[in-house]
């Protein structure tokens, strides 16, 4: 992965006039994930899907006026219809409804989660590679251990240490997720910190701190949003799996794990409660690690074969 | 290569150490108490179970004598499941797990590195695109939907399989496929990767050059470097694998560990949550290094020193 180049002077600075645009690493790795058709349709896909969990909750319920939790026990565990399109589930509440606010929750932890991974994954490993030495050591033997560690069993610990909110589930999941992160960010530094703008700043008396944050980090954005980009899928199924074990969002708030866990439950009698939240998870998750690899191909061309 | 293994095996006490001590911290600096989720206790009852496990003594004190028990192989009493002991739950739930785990190990790397190959030797054709789209799908279904999906299909309708419940081997195959299905797709795309970068190496253009028959490379040469990213992957695959058992066992109705880890994390089961994340921890730290090992042997280029 040491392959990328430093991005030039033009990504560094955006909209800097024209002296040296259309040339930097971004606007290349733009060209070709344009030209890649899986890659845009992915990413309309999950635009859409983003769209729709966003602003689909609220037009529901401004037209019809029911939300995730509104029962109509008369009308309880019915199969799609006009009315409701993915059909009711055991208390009468609109599927559709639930099953878009569940796609919220899931495309909100994921995206935090990955961010707090990320930002924690590049930090670590960008101050352990540039301080090198006994401190590099311990600060990656320190990962080792943590990989070896089994990963849900201390998310779950932290979880019910934490609490069963929505907010601290994402950061259970965030802190225990940048251990890749921070040991591409190592990799990158160890080769970067050798080179002459590097020997330069710090000739010119620049601070650690000023050299690992303004000049190390920018130089290792590729690999990381290329990790950030295969993080956030994985983050949504770790999340969705927490809700399957009844450790993430609680009801009546609907999350996808937790849909597909009441769906599976009843699969035999109310086959639509588990096919649809199954479904929608499954095209999310599809399209964000269609999306990612397109993302790599675009940002590292030397990775596609 | 014997001094080498000897040593790292010893590197591997301090490891442990940090982690009995880790998780020692993490799991009683927690809020609450293994008795604080019931009802409230009348106080002297509550400091007779105190006194009983240990509680009240300093926490200094309560974790020598945790790490004296623990290096005779005892693991403590469950303040959850008051007539057994943490070594006999493992003993009943962790074989189940560790099954669970082969299966779903066998049929990845079976699947995976089969479609591996076949997407490497017949590059850019229906087979590799196939291949890496099968793979695709893989990675992006959940396994608490593929579960589900498996349980109408194979048990349900067809009736090959029990669809829930433990009794012999035929009870694992169906939770195996659903774990493992996730890491066969990964591991085809890794096998893939591997094979196709060793393709122009030297060593294979040295291969033809002798005459080897095709058969010969693709086994003997380019599949031995097509593995090295997939032996990596194998260690926090295993564990991720170990871990994720909990999922499927809910979804099969396993009597794996997972139940009874979830249920002890909630509870501040103190020295099951310790039992459970200990053991596992040691196993994955032995896993590594026998991984490492493997990685040695695969890979001519690295020495042991």
């Amino acid at each position: 992965m040491t392959g990328i180049p430093p991005p030039s002077a033009a990504a560094e600075a955006p909209g800097n006039g024209g002296l040296v645009a259309g040339s930097s690493l971004w606007h290349d790795a733009w060209k070709r994930l344009r030209k890649n058709r899986l890659a845009v349709a992915s990413g309309i896909v999950i635009l859409v899907l983003t769209a729709a969990c966003l602003v689909g909750p609220l037009v529901i319920a401004t037209t019809w006026g029911y939300d995730y939790e509104t029962q109509d026990l008369a009308y309880g565990a019915r199969p799609p219809s006009w009315q409701h399109p993915f059909g009711t589930d055991f208390y009468g509440r609109d599927l559709l409804t639930r099953v878009l606010y569940g796609g919220r929750v899931s495309l909100t932890v994921g995206l935090l989660a990955a961010v707090v991974a990320a930002t924690i994954g590049t930090v670590y490993g960008a101050v352990s590679s540039y301080a090198g030495g006994v401190v590099d050591s311990i600060m990656m033997r320190a990962v080792d251990i943590l990989y070896a560690l089994p990963y849900m069993f201390l998310v779950i610990i932290l979880v019910t240490i934490l609490g069963k909110s929505l907010l601290l589930v994402f950061l259970a999941l965030g802190a225990v997720g940048w251990l890749l992160t921070a040991r591409i960010v190592r990799g990158q530094v160890m080769s970067l910190k050798e080179q002459d703008f590097v020997t330069a700043a710090r000739s010119l008396g620049t601070p650690a701190h000023d050299i690992v944050f303004r000049h190390l980090i920018p130089n290792t954005l590729g690999p990381v949003i290329v990790t950030f980009t295969l993080t956030v899928p994985s983050m949504i199924l770790q999340e969705a799996f927490l809700s399957f074990l009844g450790l993430g969002v609680q009801a009546p708030r609907p999350s996808l794990g937790a849909l597909i866990n009441d769906g599976a439950n009843q699969m035999l009698v109310f086959w639509w409660t588990l096919a649809f939240p199954g479904a929608v998870m499954a095209i999310l998750l599809f399209a964000l690690n269609f999306l990612g690899d397109g993302v790599r191909d675009a940002l590292d061309p030397r990775m596609k074969h | 290569m014997r001094a080498y293994l000897i040593r790292r095996f010893m590197e591997l006490i301090p490891t442990a150490l940090i982690i009995v001590v880790g998780s020692f911290a993490l799991v009683r600096l927690a809020p609450g108490s293994p008795f604080s989720s019931e009802k409230e206790l009348p106080p002297e009852i509550r400091r007779q179970l105190d006194a009983k496990y240990g509680f009240d003594k300093p926490l200094p004190e309560q974790f020598a004598r945790y790490l004296g028990n623990l290096l005779r192989g005892d693991l403590g009493p469950s303040t959850k499941y008051p007539q057994r002991s943490v070594n006999e739950i493992i003993a009943d739930g962790f074989p189940i797990s560790l099954t669970l785990a082969g299966v779903a190990l066998v049929w990845s790397l079976l699947v995976g590195i089969t479609a591996g190959i076949i997407g490497a030797v017949r590059q850019n054709t229906v087979w590799d695109h196939t291949a890496m789209a099968a793979a695709l799908v893989g990675i992006s279904i959940p396994s608490f939907v593929l579960g589900p999906l498996l349980v109408l299909l194979f048990a349900l309708r067809l009736h090959l399989l029990p669809p829930a419940g433990w009794g012999d081997l035929q009870h694992v195959i169906l939770p195996g496929i659903t774990l493992g299905t996730i890491y066969a797709a990964s591991i085809a795309r890794l096998t893939r990767g591997g094979m196709l970068e060793v393709v122009r190496s030297d060593f294979i253009r040295t291969a033809r050059a002798k005459g080897l028959s095709e058969r010969l490379i693709i086994w003997r040469h380019m599949l031995r470097g097509g593995l090295l990213p997939v032996v990596s992957y194998l260690g926090p695959a295993i564990a991720s694998m170990l871990t994720g058992s909990v999922v499927v066992e809910k979804i099969f109705n396993l009597p794996g560990i997972g139940p009874y880890f979830v249920d002890a994390a909630f509870n501040r089961d103190y020295f099951l949550v310790m039992g459970i994340v200990v053991l596992y921890a040691f196993f994955l730290l032995v896993l590594n290094l026998m991984v490492d090992v493997i990685y040695g042997l695969l890979d001519p280029r690295i020495e042991y020193s």
